[in-house]
């Protein structure tokens, strides 16, 4: 369509315009581009994220009590002392009880929501609103909810409230560790406050499922109901379901604020950040060994990561559709 | 076209003044330090929230009177207030003064100014257990702002009604809070943590945290069998669990969820306000035969940040507060919660503990009280919060339990004193 007379008019513009107007330069310098919009980021990442890494990996060779900026080097000291001390590890075993609970019940539950709303002929907008809304709330202002208006251990707590039309005496969920009801109110705070979220994502995937996959799987005798969903949507949602399990264990990692506001310095259901919060930083200003400690879970967490996504295929969602 | 092209631009220049605005904002008063003052010296006072209405503005109203700096409160959530203390103390933004309990760590570590030549003109004059519990290596490093007792406090009426007397042994206690539970209303509350307890529970069963050579003195078999009582009063359904408010809040005994709870002086005005005169206290009873009643002097002391900018402006100011306005000391220990001054003076003038339970209170105070020890640290307290989250909530052999604190006690004084 272009012609040379076209094409010859355009240069001499474009090259007046190049050194005269810096706007023109922003567009014609890919790399410049590049550097003037991920710089800033790169620079807060490097600030305040890879800096502090490394501060801490240095902090936990050394007797960093009361200081960030220590003097006296002690080797792998504080790394024995933490992998010693069995309230840490003691944390990793709940973690991991935790996790092998709360990650497949998220994914299940925020799946079945993403199929009932997708299903949703009206009000389909409305609803994925009221599932996706608590993801806007804070884990602090959920477990204070949770804490002392739905869990609270007196005849006025709203569970102990409905139990009592049952005759049921009230239960101090979160004080007494036997039975473990504080597992109870853990996991719904955490089910209620993350499942509109990964919902969105499944929904997003179950959208993506061309239409076509379905009409043929009819005429070719497939009944609708479970053996779509087992032999068609399932597979479909693999590269989703994947990466939410993977945001999911690594969410479950980093849990903190649910745990440290509903179980007030407890010595049970501690995972492993409010134990090196207690342990280590907090009050106690032993920064070497929070530091150790935080080595030892990062490294952890990249390892659990690494095989899930190996054993999971994480990144091939694409080949196995 | 120009019209799009002068809109970007006007767009970016806007963006850029804003973000140059802000960032003279920052630099300008919304730092927590206050506007300055005529002298030019500003200061940065923590404290806890305090629950007693009218505290935070009384502490404002202090900081405003004062005329040679510009005095700025941080009040800060009670739960939070240790651990965003400790933290800020490491860095350029710590508060130049702040209020928290003595502890040696503070001072081994540097982190609080000595503050001996403000307080001995008027030492004689201060409780001599505060002056002690303040004091290493023969300096003060704190000036005492209020004593706190805690100990029980109990519905007369409940108690009279189901025939049971004030509590003198564990034992007595144990029965009392059964004969005390009815359907809606639990014999006794100890807080939800039973946190509050521990120090009482120890030294009534006539033992202490540490030795005067600074060695652990609290793994007695008083002390296990006084931990076994408690696992027993724990299971026994007669404990309130569960409730919206830690012991410090007496909501539990004025809202009737509870016929006795442990509790702090300070309280007394709000429990005579929802109870009127239907309330009395009593202290920690003895956990074993050979043990003794107890009560815990808390309180909170004023300390001075060593490694600040202002050390001297704030050593200043510390003085002309909590050692020279008495009037300000007297208001501030009784004019919302009741506390104890802890300057003599003022305690045996102060008309509002003169009479009724605040009297009584007094009393345990001087009978029952034990201080803060300044070698018992934060990490120790935690060991013995541990002690009893294992042995009593949950149900660890208590000797067990004390092994590992034992090794984490050890742990800090090794550090501590070698």
């Amino acid at each position: 369509m272009s012609t040379t007379k076209t094409r010859d008019l355009a240069r001499p513009a474009a090259a007046k315009a190049t050194p005269a107007r810096p706007r023109r330069a922003l567009r014609g310098s890919p790399t410049f581009n590049f550097w003037l919009f991920t710089g800033p980021f790169l620079i807060g990442l490097a600030i305040f994220v890879y800096a502090p890494i490394l501060w801490s990996l240095w902090l936990s060779f050394f007797e960093a009590r009361f200081t960030v900026t220590p003097d006296k080097f002690v080797g792998f000291e504080n790394y024995t002392y933490m992998l010693t001390n069995d309230d840490f590890v003691g944390s990793l075993g709940t973690f991991t009880a935790f996790a092998a609970f709360i990650v497949p019940t998220t994914w299940a539950l925020s799946l079945s929501l993403a199929l009932l709303v997708n299903r949703l002929r009206f009000m389909r907008a409305f609803f994925r609103s009221v599932f996706f809304l608590p993801t806007a709330c804070s884990y602090v202002a959920a477990s204070l909810i949770w804490k002392m208006s739905i869990f609270s251990g007196v005849r006025f707590g709203m569970m102990n409230t409905v139990l009592g039309w049952f005759g049921v005496e009230n239960i101090a969920w979160l004080a007494d560790p036997s039975p473990p009801w504080y597992w109870f109110v853990i996991v719904t705070a955490r089910l209620w406050l993350q499942s509109g979220f990964y919902m969105i994502l499944f929904l997003a995937a179950l959208q993506n499922i061309p239409g076509e996959l379905y009409e043929a799987a009819a005429i070719d005798g497939a009944k609708p109901g479970w053996q779509t969903f087992r032999y068609i949507t399932l597979p479909q949602l693999r590269a989703t379901s994947t990466a939410v399990i993977l945001l999911l264990l690594i969410a479950a990692y980093q849990a903190f604020d649910e745990f440290y506001n509903l179980l007030s310095k407890t010595t049970w259901g501690r995972p492993p950040l409010v134990e090196l919060y207690y342990k280590a930083l907090g009050e106690s200003q032993d920064y070497g060994s929070g530091s150790a400690g935080a080595v030892i879970l990062t490294v952890l967490i990249c390892a659990v990561t690494l095989l899930q996504g190996k054993f999971m295929g994480f990144g091939r969602g694409e080949e196995s559709k | 076209m120009s019209n799009s092209n002068w809109s970007r631009r006007s767009l970016f220049r806007a963006a850029a003044g804003m973000a140059a605005a802000g960032t003279l904002a920052a630099c300008g008063g919304n730092n927590g330090r206050g506007g300055g003052s005529g002298s030019g010296v500003n200061l940065t006072q923590y404290f806890h929230a305090y629950g007693e209405a009218g505290t935070e503005q009384a502490i404002k109203k202090y900081a405003k009177a004062y005329d040679k700096a510009a005095v700025t409160t941080q009040w800060i959530t009670s739960a939070d207030f240790e651990s965003k203390l400790f933290a800020t103390l490491l860095t350029k933004n710590a508060p130049d003064l702040f209020e928290f309990h003595p502890q040696i760590q503070l001072i081994k570590s540097g982190q609080v100014a000595d503050l001996t030549d403000i307080v001995t003109p008027v030492k004689d004059d201060f409780n001599p257990a505060d002056i002690k519990s303040h004091t290493v290596d023969g300096k003060i490093y704190g000036v005492r702002m209020i004593d706190d007792p805690q100990f029980f406090f109990y519905r007369k009426s409940m108690l009279e009604k189901a025939k049971v007397e004030v509590p003198t042994t564990l034992d007595e206690l144990a029965e009392a809070a059964a004969k005390l539970t009815t359907g809606k209303v639990k014999g006794l509350y100890m807080g939800n943590d039973l946190h509050n307890v521990i120090d009482t529970m120890i030294w009534s069963a006539g033992a202490d945290h540490l030795t005067e050579k600074n060695e652990i003195a609290y793994h007695t078999p008083g002390v296990i069998e006084g931990l076994k009582k408690m696992r027993k009063l724990f299971t026994s359904g007669d404990l309130l669990l569960g409730a919206p408010t830690e012991s410090w809040d007496p909501s539990s005994l004025n809202q009737g969820l509870c016929a006795i709870q442990f509790c702090g002086m300070w309280a007394m005005p709000g429990i005579q306000a929802a109870l009127g005169d239907d309330w009395g206290v009593f202290p920690f009873p003895k956990t074993i035969d050979s043990g003794k009643q107890s009560v815990y002097n808390g309180g909170w002391s004023m300390f001075v940040n060593a490694k600040g900018e202002n050390v001297e402006a704030a050593k200043e100011y510390v003085k002309w507060l909590w050692i020279d306005q008495k009037k300000y000391q007297e208001e501030w220990a009784t004019d919302f919660g009741f506390h104890i001054p802890p300057r003599t003076s003022l305690a045996q003038t102060a008309t509002k503990l003169k009479s009724g339970n605040a009297a009584e209170g007094v009393r345990l105070f001087n009978e029952f009280g034990h201080f803060d020890n300044i070698g018992w640290t934060q990490a120790m307290r935690t060991s013995l919060e541990d002690v009893f989250a294992n042995s009593v909530r949950k149900d660890m052999d208590p000797e067990a339990a004390l092994d590992k604190a034992d090794t984490a006690v050890n742990r800090e004084l090794k550090k501590l004193f070698g």
